[in-house]
């Protein structure tokens, strides 16, 4: 009875071990981040109603009237927005191999509409100031800010098309003056989600329906959700936002964190928070991006400028209503649900500016630094490279094949100026573009492919739609199918080892069922047969 | 014939955790290597994980019992009969020889079980369970210690697999070579194995030896007591024979 006992506690006392400790892993804590509702319930108080200001019962004219209006109370704010990249369109960054280069909207290229240089006057319609529509603008005139554009809450503020950040006639300048307060996302949208020249063409996870969308869409901003919006999380220090973009930033500071609100170990899991050492958040978090509108996914300026018969541009339009042609930019491909693309990423990029030499092809246009033994100790990114997703833009777009580098086109202006978008000339446009920057055309154009990395960081999924462990861990056909640098359990395996093993096993087997074989066939014939 | 109990409470428990164990860490390792998939892989890493710590609690406490009881002689290889035995198991075998090696108490093994366990225990349970420990606590390039890549963990443990498996198929086949075919397994379940007289004489003499080997003469001689001096061979033997009626 005592040996029977035994024998069952043996088999047993494990299995419900092993039950016990199971379900106590898979006990999920509720995962609502303290620090995150902490923030949340913390109510933005408003101080003043501007609507009761005397000063603001003007007939404003123009928009740097109202900004002196708004520097007589809030003197010094200009101070703070000069030092800032949304007025600078330039930041000082190191880039590895090219030293410290201001470096930003003014003077990077893209693989979209290429640059702004030469193409001011209808580019500024995204800069927080008045005015600038050559190099003549006046960076330290406090009065060429544009307030309105961030703190209008009256939803009826709006900026010219083609007129260097000015406001359009419409504008009820005092009604916009007595409605300002902190940016809504229609504020930040109004750039963030329309640049390069329409909703969604860039980031592929910031777009017009983020306005009004459900969590599915974005968790944080969904207005059945936390109904967040953009500076809930960009906190903001003296007009100084938290967070930046590797589209057009280098170096690995003033990053916004997931952990900031939602700690390092937010899962109830070890497993599952051992993977934040190398994997971002956003790689699980975010399992498609465009999710309600298409996003640009290729741009192939080489067939543009080709006009119909009675010499006009062209617009066509793919089944979904997506610009597929316009002459004036060339051929677009457009993409929503779109699975990311994944990289290693250390918050380091590096940029190709117009002065390098084409070294690689595709050209990248912003490369993002890291690898699988990048651990960040002793490297200059300070932090491991982890496992992002990135939307990839695959460019088509004009270089110098005698100089050998990318150039910038003069598009707007004009006809007669060089613009493209006027003469339809690459080679005028491109002189153009290059002329203003004082910069070496050779007269030859050609096309060469580009791509630029934009990591995703919006459209975060409710946590029941993130990657599941087989998305990754799976022999085939994985989301990290593509990144080999290095060991990943149930994807990867080692011939040799697969084929011996099972070859092993095998023999095991054959021996084994031989070695019965005889003792059933001999032990028949056998004189001690008992 | 006679029945002997040959395994002790403690060995049968050990035995058939390990059973158990060695089970769940071959499904949810193979699950986890991408080879299957039955329980779904997070509930797999998690199962995988668990049964990891219980076989390395229980390897040290079988550590502990075999040191203790003086059990791990039985685990030192030798040459002795190493020959014999295989002739058996390739010959003999086949036309109902008897065992050349019979049992005893402190040699349960044959000679080739006794090399066969101890590679086992030398070899691939410390390659698997190293590896194992690597892998859980190093499989990013990040911590202190440095490994650059977790390939070569990977692949040590999958090996440790591989040869695992095929020593459970040979172990699993060899079960029944015993006297019939479930004296093994009955005797890994009870305790208790069927044994030939001859084999007997051989356990009753361990028996004796044991106890020779725990009762001695005082070393002061003091007055010869009431029953004069006992042999205490003779007394086991007795007493051993009075049950075997």
């Amino acid at each position: 009875m005592r040996n029977v006992l035994a024998t069952i506690l043996g088999f047993i006392l494990p299995l419900i071990i092993i039950v016990l400790i199971q379900y106590y892993n898979v006990l999920e804590v509720d995962g609502i981040p303290v620090r995150a509702s902490e923030i949340m319930d913390e109510e933005l108080e408003v101080s003043v109603d501007h609507s009761m200001f005397e000063i603001l019962n003007q007939d404003f004219k123009s928009g740097p009237e109202v900004t002196a209006v708004c520097l007589t109370c809030h003197n010094k704010r200009h101070e703070e927005i000069m030092q800032t990249s949304h007025w600078k369109w330039e930041r000082e960054e190191e880039l590895e191999g090219k030293g410290i280069v201001p470096l930003g909207k003014k003077n990077i290229l893209n693989n979209f509409c290429i640059g702004t240089s030469s193409n001011e006057q209808t580019c500024t319609r995204c800069h927080i100031g008045y005015g600038w529509s050559d190099k003549t603008f006046n960076f330290s005139e406090p009065t060429n800010i544009d307030c309105l554009v961030c703190h209008d809450n009256s939803g009826t503020y709006k900026k010219k098309k083609g007129a260097a950040g000015h406001v359009d006639e419409s504008v009820s300048l005092q009604y916009v003056a007595k409605n300002v307060g902190s940016p809504g996302r229609e504020n930040c949208g109004v750039c963030h989600f329309w640049g390069g020249g329409g909703n969604n063409v860039k980031h592929g996870d910031l777009e017009k329906s983020m306005l009004d969308c459900s969590r599915e869409v974005d968790v944080h901003m969904g207005i059945d959700g936390e109904d967040m919006s953009c500076v809930d999380c960009h906190i903001t220090k003296n007009h100084e936002m938290q967070g930046k973009l590797y589209a057009i930033s280098s170096e690995n500071k003033d990053r916004m964190n997931c952990e900031e609100c939602h700690t390092a170990a937010p899962h109830a899991d070890d497993v599952l928070d051992d993977h934040i050492l190398r994997v971002a958040c956003q790689t699980c978090h975010i399992p498609i991006y465009a999710k309600v509108n298409s996003t640009k996914m290729i741009w192939d300026w080489s067939n543009a400028g080709e006009l119909d018969e009675d010499g006009h541009a062209k617009h066509e339009s793919d089944e979904d209503g997506n610009h597929k042609y316009m002459s004036i930019k060339g051929t677009f491909v457009w993409d929503d649900h779109v699975i990311p693309e994944y990289y290693w990423f250390n918050g380091i990029a590096n940029h190709q500016l117009i002065t390098d030499k084409i070294d690689t092809i595709p050209v990248q246009m912003n490369s993002l630094d890291g690898c699988y033994t990048d651990k960040g100790d002793c490297q200059k990114s300070g932090s491991p490279a982890k496992i992002w997703p990135i939307k990839v833009h695959r460019g088509k777009q004009p270089y110098d094949p005698v100089n050998n580098n990318l150039l910038q086109l003069k598009t707007y202006g004009e006809k007669g100026t060089g613009a493209f978008w006027s003469d339809f000339d690459f080679n005028a446009s491109a002189q153009a573009g290059m002329d203003y920057l004082s910069l070496d055309y050779s007269g030859e154009l050609d096309f060469v492919e580009t791509e630029m990395y934009w990591p995703l960081n919006h459209q975060v999924s409710p946590k029941e739609q993130s990657l599941q462990c087989i998305d990754c861990h799976t022999r085939n056909g994985g989301r990290l199918a593509s990144l080999n640098d290095f060991y990943l359990p149930g994807r990867d395996s080692n011939d040799y080892v697969e084929w011996g093993g099972i070859l092993f096993i095998i023999l095991a087997f054959l021996g084994s069922a031989v070695h019965a074989s005889c003792r059933i066939v001999f032990r028949k014939n056998c004189k001690y047969n008992n | 014939m006679k029945r002997v109990y040959l395994y002790k409470g403690f060995e049968r428990f050990w035995h058939w955790a390990q059973v158990v164990l060695v089970f769940t860490l071959m499904l949810t390792g193979f699950e986890i290597h991408g080879s299957f998939s039955v329980f779904g892989y997070k509930t797999a890493v998690g199962l995988h994980n668990t049964s990891a710590w219980m076989f390395m609690v229980l390897i040290v406490f079988s550590i502990f019992w075999h040191i203790t009881t003086g059990e791990w002689v039985q685990y030192i290889p030798t040459s002795k009969n190493l020959k014999v035995q295989l002739q058996y198991y390739l010959g003999g075998i086949f036309e109902n020889s008897p065992h050349p090696t019979g049992k005893r108490l402190l040699s349960k093994l044959n000679p080739l079980q006794r090399l066969t366990y101890f590679g086992l225990k030398i070899i691939l349970i410390p390659l698997t369970v190293f590896s194992g420990l690597l892998y859980m606590f190093f499989h990013y390039p990040i911590k202190g210690f440095e490994i650059d890549s977790l390939e070569y963990v990977a692949l040590s443990h999958t090996i440790g697999a591989y040869l695992m498996i095929a020593f459970v198929v040979i172990h699993l086949y060899l079960i029944t070579t015993g006297h019939s075919i479930g004296s093994n397994l009955n005797a890994m379940i009870t305790g208790w194995e069927d044994m030939d007289d001859d084999e007997v004489k051989d356990i009753v003499d361990d028996v004796v030896n044991g106890a020779e080997k725990i009762i001695k003469p005082a070393k002061h001689k003091k007055k010869v007591s009431k029953g004069g001096n006992i042999e205490v061979n003779k007394l086991v033997k007795e007493a051993v024979e009075k049950n075997l009626q």
